[in-house]
Parts: structure tokens; sequence; C-alpha cells
């Protein structure tokens, strides 16, 4: 074998090599992140956690923190979802190319990066301390107020998401529902939204999994509350709020607990994960 | 072919010929784009029910010329046209010539098939319901119709209900000319329709040409000379936006007037 050729694999042979090394760091990481959880919240995973709520501390569970963040979740994606849909589709259908959209992208970045907790600071400004003064005393914190941080958190998501997927779909598709005299914006809902459905919902998703997780933008703004609260003008519990308090208490069995409720937020997120795969393995069919 | 003994004219203002009526008559048409001369001074006079075939090198402005016709361009900035562009003696470049109206007149096949992701019904029945308030029934048979004009028929009429994506190229092809003529429009746009086909669905493609000239105006853009020689009456040659020749397919591959035209035609250069 000649020489330049020997060199190539040997080349060949070491990038792999570094490549499966890197790969397999990462791997570890994570199995160790989900074994960790697994095993120290073991102990505190039952039918209690699921049924009791934080008023019982250490013989309590953390029902009114799963059901807030259930709520707050999903009221925070039905905010977000739609104007970041939207917002995306301006940026890739009617902005593509010109200043203001790619001015709305840098700032869009930038508020996929701002720190989660100046997100809830700002939430408490514009929402909390308003609502206070209308109240007249109390500080009125809600799960509304989280939500609100919490969208603020999965909007750049889904505006970024949105308007990647759609200008993935190719322009000769475009061209030929407009030489068929179908108008613009039918042409972005019926065919392009259509077109791109699985990779918008996917970014749905993803920003779902994304602050599912957050903590900062809560504080100041849902609070928590160790009853029960469904309310969205009521201060409300969540996962990772909960999470943080517990492991500031000094009593072991509140750790337990603390673990296991960073195990659930781990389950939520990875199904979320799969359940993208699914949407996306589904349009295996493609232009192209 | 043959049964055409018409010989090009070349007159001061426009290259035409003078076989059958005129369809589109381009008068003085400029383009231009981002500061670039795309078309210059272009004047043809496209005859009704025939295939014209547009040929020359990449970069010629053959493409650009077949968007006029349509003004897809329009969807782009800093895209312009100027000159005439007459479609049943109205110009079509006049910002009034409702948009609607012109491209339910002139249909458009690309390079690459595009089926919506929509099931084949919905490809064609989609484009008619924007134009014209169909019943049921009606616009089963429409759908029909068009399929069966594009020759596609009798392979999807039982999985009428399948998304076209599961098609193949070339049926993927032929479902976007049902789809263009499903419309009924006067005149046809065909930009390099075969050109990401294998020689069979491409030999189907053109048996198709052949058939839907009987109703409709065609005008062809093909990278493909045998293409253009084989499917097309008239063809028009292009060098560097300008239109060098235009005149009945076999006079032009047999005995073009121009030099240029020969050595496009012979291989000497594009």
């Amino acid at each position: 074998m000649a020489a330049i050729y020997r060199r190539r694999y040997a080349t060949n042979f070491i990038a792999l090599t570094l490549s499966g090394i890197a790969t397999l760091i990462g791997l570890t990481f994570l199995a160790w992140i989900l074994w960790i959880t697994l095993s120290r919240g073991f102990s505190a995973i039952g039918v209690p956690l699921f049924t009791k709520i934080t008023a019982y501390a250490d013989q309590g569970g953390l029902a009114n923190a799963i059901v807030g963040s259930l709520l707050m979740d999903l009221l925070a994606i039905l905010i977000c979802a739609p104007v970041g849909v939207l917002a995306g589709t301006y940026l890739a259908e009617y902005a593509r190319k010109t200043r203001l959209g790619s001015m709305i992208r840098f700032l869009n970045d930038i508020l996929l990066s701002a720190p989660s907790i100046v997100l809830g600071l700002f939430v408490y400004v514009i929402v909390v301390l308003p609502m206070t003064s209308l109240s007249g005393g109390s500080v009125s914190f809600s799960a509304l107020a989280g939500s609100i941080a919490l969208a603020l958190i999965g909007l750049p998501v889904i505006v970024r998401t949105t308007d990647e997927m759609l200008q993935l779909v190719p322009g000769t598709l475009r061209e030929a529902a407009l030489s068929l005299g179908i108008p613009q914006w039918k042409l972005t809902v019926q065919v392009l939204m259509r077109a791109s459905g699985s990779g918008i919902a996917t970014g749905v998703l993803l920003a779902l999994a994304r602050l599912a997780g957050e903590t900062a933008p809560l504080l100041f703004t849902a609070f928590g509350n160790n009853y029960m609260a469904y309310g969205p003008l009521d201060k409300m519990a969540s996962l990772p709020v909960a999470i943080y308090q517990y492991t500031n208490d000094p009593n072991p069995a509140m750790h337990a607990i603390a673990w296991a409720g960073a195990l659930l937020i781990t389950l939520f997120v990875l199904a979320l994960s799969l359940l993208t795969r699914l949407f996306f393995a589904r349009k295996k069919v493609n232009h192209d | 072919m043959t049964s055409f003994a018409a010989t090009p004219t070349t007159t001061a203002d426009a290259q035409t010929t003078t076989a059958s009526r005129t369809r589109i008559q381009v008068r003085g048409l400029d383009f231009h784009y981002n500061g670039f001369h795309a078309l210059k001074q272009i004047s043809m006079d496209i005859p009704e029910r025939k295939v014209t075939a547009i040929i020359g090198p990449s970069g010629c402005g053959k493409s650009t010329l077949l968007r006029v016709f349509n003004r897809i361009y329009a969807i782009y900035p800093g895209l312009t046209a100027s000159g005439e562009v007459l479609l049943d003696g109205e110009n079509i470049l006049d910002p009034r010539y409702s948009m609607n109206r012109l491209r339910s007149k002139v249909g458009m096949v690309f390079q690459k098939p595009v089926p919506f992701p929509m099931t084949i019904y919905e490809n064609i029945a989609y484009g008619i319901r924007h134009h014209e308030k169909l019943k049921r029934k009606a616009m089963d048979e429409r759908v029909e119709e068009a399929l069966r004009s594009a020759a596609l028929w009798d392979e999807v009429k039982d999985k009428l209900k399948q998304s076209a994506l599961g098609l193949s190229g070339g049926q993927q092809q032929r479902l976007c000319i049902a789809r263009g003529i499903a419309l009924k429009p006067e005149v046809l746009l065909l930009d390099e329709p075969t050109s990401a086909l294998d020689p069979i669905a491409t030999g189907r493609i053109e048996q198709l040409i052949e058939e839907l000239k009987k109703t409709f105006t065609i005008v062809i853009v093909t990278h493909n000379m045998q293409q253009a020689a084989r499917v097309s009456d008239h063809t028009a040659f292009m060098y560097m936006g300008e239109l060098i020749e235009f005149g009945n397919t076999e006079k032009i591959f047999t005995k073009p007037d121009k030099k240029q035209t020969e050595d496009y035609i012979t291989g000497r250069f594009g």
C-alpha cells in the first residue's frame, strides 16, 4: 500500500477514535446524571409523591408542584406557541432578506440566550408589581405571571425553529403555489405550514422541554405555594421551585423528595424528546 | 412538424413565425436584476397551440424570459421587466393586470417536481378551488379530467387519497402538469420539466407535450437540444440575454440563419 494511503488510513483512525471518545464522554455524563437522579430520588418515589402536597414537608409529596408545573407550562406554551409561530412565519416568509428581518433575528437570539433570572425580574416588574398596586397591598405573585415568564423562555426557541423550518421548504414549492394564483397567505398557511408542520411542532415541543426545567423565572412570579392551587391569579407551586427549596432544607428526607422531583422533570423532558423524534420520523418522505 | 411550410420572417421590431395565430406577443422586453441586464430588447411572437422551445447556454436568460410570462419573477425584490408582453392584446406587465387572472391563464411547471404536501386529489383540487366554486361531483370530474389529460389517471385512480409525496419523480411531474392544466389555462410554461427525470419518465412527458399542444400554447425551456428538436414546432435561440434567432424548429436545427445559432446547435460552444 502506498504511503499516502497509509497516512490517510491512520488519520482516519485517529479522527474516528477521538470523536468516538468524545461521544462516549458525553454519553457517560448523561447516564451518570440519570443514574444519580434515579438512585437518590428512588426512596421518595411512591404513591404519596403524586398524591400529597408539599405542606406536609418530609411526610408529603409534590402533588401541588406537579399540577402547578403542568398548568403553568401548558399556559406558557399556549401563550408563546401562537406568537412564536406567527413571528417565525413573518421572519421566514415576509422578512427573509430584509434589514428588519435580520434585526429581529438578532434580537431573538439575544432573548434566546438571556439569563432566565432577568426574564423573571422583568415579568416581576411588568406584571407582578402593577397587579400588586391594583390589588392594593399584598404582593400579587401569580401563576399567570409565572406562565408569562416561562413563555418568554419558550418564545425565542419557537420563533427560531419556525423560521428555520420554513426556510428549509424549497422555494419552488412557493413558486408552484403562487403560479397557480394562490395568494401568499393561503400559500403560507395551507402549503408551507403543512410542509414544515412536523418541524414547527418539534420547535414547540423543544420549547416546552426547555421551559419545563426553568426555576429562576418562577421565583419572583409564581413564587410557590405549599397548597394545591388552580387559579391563574393564585401563587402556584412548581417542580423546579420545589426542588430548589427542598435542597436548601437540612432534612435528608426532603432531599430525597427533591431528587424524585428532579427525576420527574428529567423523565418529562425525555418523553418530550422522544415525542419530538416521533414527529420527525413520521415525516421521512420529503421533497427531494 | 413538417406540415409547417411557413418560413420565419424577421421584421424590424419582432422575430416572428407566420404559421398560426399569435398567443403571446413580446415587444421590446428588457429585464434587470440588481443592475444586471438579463434580457435585452426581446421581441417575439409565440404562436397559439404550438410548442415553442427556448434554448441557449446556461445564463442566457431563457428561464428568465419564461418567468416573465406569468410574472412569477415578481415575488422576488429587485427584479424589473419593462417593455410589453401582450396576452390576448393586453400587456401583462401592466401592474393593473390582475395577477389572479394572469396565473389562471398561464400555468407553469418547474424543473423539479414540487407536489404540495397533500393528497393526490387535493393537489389538483387546491388550485381549482381558489378560482372556481365547484360542487363535489363537478370537482371530482375536473380532477379526473386533469389527471387523464396528464396521462396519470390510470396510475393514481385507486389512490387519490394518498399523499402525492409517495409518487415517483415522473409521476410527480405529471401531477404538477395536471395541476397546471386543471385551471384550464391558455398557456403552459415548462421550465426544464424533464431535467430531473430518468429517460423513461422523460419520454412520457414528451409524449404528453405532443398531446397537450392540441389544447394549450406551450413554451418550454430546455437544456437538451434533442428534446427541443423532438417536441417543439418553433425554437428560439438565446445568447447572453439576446434573442439571436427564432423560427421553425426544423430550420433552426438544419440551416439556421445566424452563425451563432449554428455554432451552438453543432456543439461548438455552450
